[in-house]
């Protein structure tokens, strides 16, 4: 039986490095099969908050469930259901693309034999049959964080954790890239993304903005653009993240 | 030059920000020469023996007395026959088995001749060797002992004298050979492994899109290491003098001048390595392992090059760190000045100008 | 146990990609070899030597003669000037100068007792005092031949007494030095691969950012220490296998042990070797940083692991330290196996050191890593 609740539940999430508080009391809810936009500045606490709810790292304090499995107690059946992809790497530079879905396939317990077909399947789709036996390496930048994104949801995870996957890529590139994540929403798996791009987050279902380690804003793009009377999120943000004491939020 | 400036001072800033790298830099040369000093040396001590006495009499056991008592051996087992001796080998606490046949002492008496076995484990044919000749030295003593009283007619006595190192200190070996292993090290080692990381991080192509000229760039990086490696050329030479009494004969500036063009040299090397790889992993075997092994081996550092198969001593030639050991020797020990050492001078020149000439051409291979 | 498959394939497929692997793997082992097992020899031969002879009778002549006939010297020069020999020396073209006086023979007729002189060039202290006891063992010799033929035994003296101590060196009569260093080179390599290879491999995937992508995957700890591990393992004992056949095929080094017993040891050998790559890579925050530390611990423990001289000429404080060296212990293990012929029932306590030794550094390495990659 499928379970309607949040498949991302967090309650009052604090996280502490000495006395620097990095995680001051989130609370939020991630809906299944929603897209989820992550924002917020630099040093604003989302890296420490996605490695909590990815199992990375252990919350101080604070009630979170990702999946339905508990962050403190069953990180490895929370790391079995979720995918993720950083800007920072995703695929192995030295090993072809049919290896790394081999891999990443195995990793989560996909039998050879379907391997080998999904994987198939996959190359086709993504019209890299001509480059199966290609080292990642070679292939241009769109390109690679396109499979990256194809084998970070291979295993059909229930959510898949994007930190910043479009950095650096083309406008064309990219529009595809959300087509597929517009594709994995709809078929089921949940989409929580972090970007830069503020019309990304136009894209997204609701959006949540950190500043200073707190969530200050948490609503669907269109709610928030009329709650701050601006004309985009870009200017939403921009408003947020200048005066974090001029939060008197009426809905 | 403001730019260059800029750049040697980033460099420093890399190096010495780095204390665990720095520590390991000094550590290793004094590590080693602490390791040279005062732990490898030729004498033994407290050696596992095994006696197989067949003969058991007085002269027999004056002579395991004088054999247990000298301080180098140390009684591990009596044996009872010769069977037993293989096995006493394999467990390995046993070096040296010493036979004494029947009746030994009174062939000694009768004859005036008896013998004894050494059986030595030359598995380490190093200590086989040594202490063989300590069991012998010990029995050719006892019996010099017993003849004392009896007049030796025609003796030649040889006096030896050790030229340019009296007191045949080990110190005065190792001292060049670990300068020569140290700075080439550290300078071959560090500069290309902090080359090629630039390149391996991709801010090599920053610098070089930068004003900065590639030689500018390349002479930056190594100014730094030049300073470092001096630094510990001089730590060595220090301890040499002080804590092993290696003597500076001759011209401490002469010293210093070649230790530098020493230390270019084997930057230079650094250099060439860093152009003909971009994998930090593979820089490092091949200045750590590639030169490492052959400079202590090839260089007469620790084995002599004469002995050596004549193909092998052309390929000493090739050794930069060989023609340096000679150079510090002859100052160091002999107090030479520079008019008996400038064809090796000259060589290391040569060298140098070679690797540097190498170096630059595949850096502008690479521009263009 | 299929994640680990997988793991195991993306290593091997990623190691054997590196296109300097092999030729580091294979060439390397085989050149060191070859070069350095030539060049490690303790053996004196044509040491140059500067006959002095004021003298000039029939005896001086008869000892210079034992001198050319001996292989160990070659005799440079002849002259009746000691200056001459000197000068000689400084410019480093003699090794040994050999000054007999002017009264040689007579002084040995006359009063039983003559002096020469052996001065002995000393910078490499080494070769003066293996040159300087071979001289002075020719010379010993010629004296004995002289009392022996010349020298008539009054009657009613007492004989000399004369105990003949020859040495015999079993597991390496000729004390071919070969036969001593092939196998150390062979625990160098293998010591090398396991440290560098493997723990470097670690710190280059902690700075490229990769181990985070392993991190948030269902692959446990243990798991990806398992798969960067063994290949190494792997490789370390090919690379032994490759080593002892190149050491049989041209050296002819003997094999007196069991091939089992030395595996297994190897492999007991490089799994601690390979706790130590991962322990330091989990120290070293930088691939520079984990090239020095290993690069140290490598030089010290190689330096007193009997590579070069023998443990037991170590002061014991240096011995004790030793018990920590793992270098040291193989070492032991390789010559006592090949040489020896030692099975398990003779080594069994170096053995048992060398797994505990493993157990505590693979744990150590294993809980370190935990927790802080």
């Amino acid at each position: 039986m499928v379970n309607r609740g949040p498949i991302i539940h967090v309650r009052n999430l604090v996280k502490k490095f000495d006395d620097f508080v990095a995680n001051d009391n989130l609370s939020f809810d991630v809906n299944p099969g929603e897209i989820f936009g992550f924002l917020g500045a630099n040093g604003a606490g989302k890296t420490t908050a996605i490695r909590i709810l990815c199992g990375l790292s252990k919350p101080t304090s604070g009630e979170i469930k990702v999946a339905g499995f508990d962050a403190y107690n069953q990180v490895d059946s929370i790391k079995r259901n979720i995918g993720y992809m950083s800007q920072k790497f995703s695929l192995y530079e030295d090993l072809t693309v049919y290896e790394n879905i081999r891999f990443y396939g195995g990793i989560y317990g996909i039998k050879y034999q379907e391997i080998k077909t999904l994987a198939e399947e996959l190359i086709e789709k993504l019209g890299l049959t001509k480059y199966r036996n290609t080292l990642i390496e070679s292939l241009p930048l769109g390109w690679k964080q396109k499979l990256a994104f194809s084998v970070a949801i291979f295993h059909k995870p229930k959510i898949v954790f994007l930190d910043e996957p479009t950095s650096g890529v083309d406008p064309i590139t990219r529009r595809q890239f959300w087509e597929m994540i517009y594709e994995a929403a709809h078929n089921g798996i949940t989409v929580f993304v972090t970007t830069h791009y503020m019309d990304e987050a136009e894209y997204c279902d609701r959006v949540s903005i950190m500043v200073d380690g707190r969530i200050e804003a948490l609503d669907t793009p269109a709610e928030l653009v009329r709650i701050y009377q601006t004309e985009n999120i870009n200017n939403v943000f921009i408003k947020i993240a200048r005066n974090p004491d001029r939060m008197t939020v009426e809905k | 030059m403001k730019r260059f400036w800029a750049f040697v001072r980033k460099e420093f800033f890399h190096i010495f920000r780095d204390k665990q790298t720095l520590l390991i830099l000094f550590g290793m040369p004094i590590a080693q020469m602490l390791i040279f000093g005062f732990v490898i040396s030729n004498e033994i001590r407290d050696v596992g023996i095994a006696i197989l006495d067949q003969s058991n009499d007085v002269a027999t056991q004056q002579l395991t007395d004088k054999i247990l008592s000298s301080g180098y051996f140390l009684l591990e087992d009596k044996l009872s026959n010769s069977d037993e001796i293989e096995e006493v080998f394999r467990r390995g606490k046993v070096k040296e088995v010493i036979v004494f046949e029947p009746q030994f002492e009174q062939n000694l008496v009768r004859t005036g001749k008896a013998n004894v076995q050494i059986i030595a484990d030359a598995s380490d044919a190093n200590l086989a060797n040594l202490i063989s000749a300590y069991t012998n030295g010990i029995i050719q003593d006892y019996v010099n002992q017993k003849n004392v009283l009896i007049p030796k007619p025609m003796q030649i006595i040889p006096e030896v004298r050790m030229v340019y190192n009296e007191q045949l200190k080990g110190s005065f070996m190792f001292v060049p050979g670990i300068m020569a292993l140290i700075l080439m090290l550290i300078s071959a080692m560090m500069t290309s492994i902090s080359i090629v990381r630039e390149k391996e991080m991709g801010t090599m192509e920053i610098l070089l899109a930068s004003p900065l000229k590639p030689f500018q760039i390349i002479v930056g990086k190594v100014v730094s290491y030049i300073v470092l490696a001096f630094t510990n050329a001089v730590t060595i030479l220090l301890l040499g003098n002080f804590v092993f009494g290696v003597p500076i004969q001759g011209s401490v500036i002469l010293l210093l001048l070649e230790c530098i063009l020493y230390i270019i040299l084997a930057l230079s090397l650094g250099i060439l390595i860093s152009s003909i790889t971009d994998n930090q992993q593979v820089a490092m075997m091949i200045s750590g392992f590639a030169l490492m092994l052959p400079v202590i081996l090839l260089s007469g550092f620790i084995f002599p090059i004469e002995n050596m198969p004549i193909i092998l001593q052309w390929v000493c030639q090739l050794m930069p760190a060989k023609w340096f050991i000679i150079i510090i020797k002859n100052i160091m020990l002999k107090g030479v000045g520079f008019g008996y050492v400038w064809k090796e001078t000259l060589i290391l020149i040569g060298m140098t100008i070679l690797f540097l000439s190498i170096s630059l051409k595949k850096f502008k291979i690479r521009l263009d | 146990m299929r994640t680990i498959l997988h793991l195991l394939q993306k290593e091997f497929l990623q190691i054997f990609r590196n296109r300097m692997m092999l030729p580091i793997i294979f060439i390397m082992p085989l050149l060191q070899l070859i070069i350095l097992v030539n060049a490690a020899t303790m053996e004196m031969k044509n040491l140059n030597i500067f006959i002095v002879d004021q003298d000039l009778s029939v005896t001086s002549r008869l000892l210079v003669d034992r001198f050319s006939a001996s292989p160990f010297f070659r005799i440079s020069n002849w002259s009746t000037s000691l200056d001459e020999a000197d000068e000689t020396m400084e410019r480093g073209k003699t090794d040994i100068i050999l000054n007999i006086p002017g009264n040689f023979e007579r002084d040995l007729v006359q009063e039983n007792r003559a002096e020469v002189q052996l001065l002995v060039n000393a910078i490499n202290g080494t070769v003066a005092g293996i040159g300087y006891s071979y001289a002075a063992s020719i010379i010993g010799g010629f004296n004995r031949e002289i009392i022996t033929k010349w020298y008539q035994l009054p009657k009613n003296v007492v004989t000399l007494q004369s105990i003949s101590a020859k040495p015999s060196f079993w597991y390496n009569p000729e004390l071919n030095y070969k036969v001593f260093m092939v196998p150390a080179v062979l625990a160098i390599l293998i010591t090398v691969i396991g440290i560098f290879l493997s723990g470097l491999n670690i710190v280059r995937e902690k700075e490229l950012g990769t181990i985070e992508q392993i991190n948030v995957t269902p692959i446990r700890k243990y798991q990806f220490i398992f798969g960067k591990l063994v290949p190494f393992l792997i490789i370390g004992l090919v690379e032994l296998g490759f080593g002892l056949t190149i050491g049989k095929i041209l050296f002819n080094i003997p094999i007196n042990g069991s091939l089992f017993v030395l595996f297994t040891t190897a492999s007991i050998y490089l799994i601690t070797i390979l706790g130590i790559g991962l322990l330091i890579s989990t120290l070293a925050s930088t691939l520079q940083q984990s090239i020095f530390i290993s690069y140290f611990l490598i030089m010290v423990f190689m330096m007193m692991s009997g590579l070069f001289t023998s443990v037991e000429t170590m002061p014991n404080w240096a011995q004790t330290i030793n018990i920590i060296n793992p270098i040291a212990y193989f070492m032991k293990l390789v010559r006592t196996i090949l040489l020896k012929g030692s099975g398990f029932r003779d080594i069994y306590q170096d053995i048992a050191a060398l797994v505990i030794y493993g157990i505590t550094i693979l744990s150590l390495a294993t809980w370190r890593y935990r927790k802080t990659v």
